[in-house]
């Protein structure tokens, strides 16, 4: 199937590389890396290897401090979850942002059933939080604070290493959900002060269902799913050996190639900025320009509505995402462009564009021509339009 | 997602537009939900000459206003109040669970069109529509778990099968 993919915020192709690796995976048979025998050894070499390259991709100090899970939204439960439930006796106060992802926003609903309080802080019309907010927000009870790298609907990047200069002055453990960033930007861990990162696999063109956490030694954090003492009795389960070479392999690729893509991807973007006008109007931007992932452009258009736009484009070959409440299935807005102060009407015109390493400047150009002509068809269907123009 | 007929009215729609001098307009739905349907009514002799619609809204919505139109044009007022959503979504030969949320608009549209044109008639003042800002669905109509689509009882804003809370939706 030949497709202009600029769908990459829902799923990755995997690397040639990693595919080779997976099904070299397969072919050995990897025995349980847990059995104390040569074939056992043999899986937790494999998986030592594997850890090692994850760590490296964000300047872990020690290997063991990252935990293989089955996806970002595991590692964030488990993130906070865990960090809540261990701290209970502390404190049961968590500080969180208005535009996280839902893995956050229902992890947070159910520890609220159970007796936990939640600050969550509105962005300013850029997206982002105010460190200072956090600071004021912190009391006594704090134990946790939640604020993600990266958006997964705007793109916009938060001051994490601020935040975090806060939190670790206050002693309050600071999670961020990452998965969006591990692996596409720039990550250290070391750098940025965090104590626990979410992130995810396809990201960075390894396979889907496995993802990681890290936990930065020292964090008080209960285990999320319990059993055996795998994964340094973080996280029970037999670890899934296939994905997680696959994970490793795709993050040695990662690190080596990170500055090569940096590049790709923002000559894409800057393309798609300079080209967008002249192919529609009346759009807004949500993505904060200057502090956003290289790989992502979130667009408002005006007027209609995001599945109308993804199934045309879809007929043009061309996947895109929405954010509008029928295409997502949640028949509301999107609580993220809410509270970057979007209208409903306007949040329901939202295109999510991310790029891959396998889209080139033609594929760009492509979009918008088809751009055009399915906003104009869209928007002489519109009432909204005809009634803006007759204003 | 959608089947073949429904694909055919969201790709070449029927009878898009406005009818400058419509003796029946209705207009329903919100940007809030993502949909919003006007229907224009052209009715002479108690029949539908012409019928046109704008629609603000999704793959669903822009077939349903589609179909709509298309079952309605020509018939008689009495054959016209008669078309409920059901029978446009049997038209399409079905929508998803969760999409018949948006056919809802189509045959409300439509009978709030006729209803404009004989308050007209009758000399009746319109009060201006006001918009519903909350989700509105007729009692007695199923609803569906936007997350799992397992069916959810009215007034239910907690879904047990999913544990999702539905008190913004619901």
């Amino acid at each position: 199937m030949s497709v202009i993919n600029l769908d990459h915020i829902s799923s990755n192709p995997l690397l040639p590389e990693v595919k080779t690796a997976m099904i070299g995976a397969i072919e050995k048979d990897y025995a349980n890396p847990a059995s104390q025998h040569k074939r056992g050894e043999e899986a937790a070499d494999a998986l030592s290897k594997a850890r090692t390259s994850v760590a490296k991709l964000i300047n872990c100090a020690l290997e063991k401090e990252i935990v293989f899970t089955s996806c970002g939204t595991e590692s964030v439960n488990h993130a906070i979850k865990g960090v809540a439930q261990a701290n209970a006796k502390k404190g049961k106060h968590i500080i969180t942002s208005n535009i996280e992802h839902n893995a956050v926003i229902r992890s947070l609903r159910r520890l609220k059933s159970q007796g936990f309080t939640v600050t969550s802080l509105s962005v300013d019309q850029d997206g982002r939080v105010n460190p200072d907010d956090v600071a004021g927000a912190i009391t006594d009870e704090t134990i946790l604070v939640t604020i993600m790298h990266s958006n997964n609907e705007t793109g916009t990047i938060q001051p994490i290493a601020e935040i975090a200069a806060i939190t670790k002055k206050n002693k309050v453990i600071f999670h961020t959900d990452a998965v969006g960033s591990v692996g596409i930007v720039p990550f250290d861990v070391q750098k940025l002060g965090v104590d626990l990162v979410s992130f995810a696999s396809n990201t960075y063109y390894g396979p889907t269902g496995v993802g990681g956490l890290y936990i930065r030694r020292g964090t008080m954090i209960w285990p999320l799913l319990e059993g055996g003492v795998q994964e340094h009795n973080k996280r029970a389960g037999s670890e899934n050996m296939i994905g997680i070479i696959g994970m490793g392999t795709a993050a040695d690729a990662a690190r080596r190639d990170m500055g090569k893509r940096l590049g790709h991807f923002n000559g894409l973007k800057a393309r798609m900025m300079d080209k967008l006008p002249q192919s529609i109007d009346e759009y807004i931007i949500n993505t904060n320009l200057k502090h956003s992932l290289p790989n992502l452009v979130s667009l408002s258009i005006q007027y209609i509505e995001g599945e109308s736009v993804m199934l045309m484009l879809d007929d043009e070959d061309i996947a895109v995402s929405t954010r509008s409440a029928c295409a997502t299935g949640s028949l509301r807005a999107s609580h993220v462009l809410l509270s970057i102060g979007l209208s409903h009407a306007d949040a329901q015109g939202t295109l999510v564009v991310a790029f891959g390493i396998d889209n080139s400047e033609a594929d760009i150009d492509f979009f918008l021509d088809k751009l055009k002509t399915v906003v104009t068809t869209l928007r002489d269907i519109s009432p909204l339009y005809k009634n803006a123009k007759q204003a | 997602m959608y089947n073949k007929t429904v694909m055919d009215h969201f790709r070449n729609p029927r009878n898009v537009g406005v009818i400058d001098d419509a003796n029946g307009v209705g207009e329903v739905g919100n940007p809030l939900c993502g949909d919003m349907m006007t229907i224009y009514l052209k009715i002479n002799n108690e029949h539908i000459d012409d019928i046109k619609f704008q629609t603000f809204g999704c793959g669903s919505a822009i077939a349903v206003s589609s179909m709509l139109t298309e079952i309605a044009k020509g018939k008689s007022l009495a054959e016209a109040k008669a078309i409920t959503n059901k029978d446009v979504a049997e038209a399409l030969e079905g929508l998803p669970k969760n999409k018949l949320h948006c056919s809802n608009l189509g045959a409300d549209a439509l009978q709030l069109a006729i209803k404009d044109y004989e308050d007209r008639e009758a000399g009746i003042e319109r009060p201006v529509l006001e918009r519903k800002d909350e989700h509105e669905h007729s009692h007695g109509e199923t609803c569906y778990c936007p997350y799992c689509d397992v069916e959810i009882l009215d007034g239910v804003n907690f879904c047990e099968a999913c544990q999702s809370d539905l008190t913004e939706e619901h």
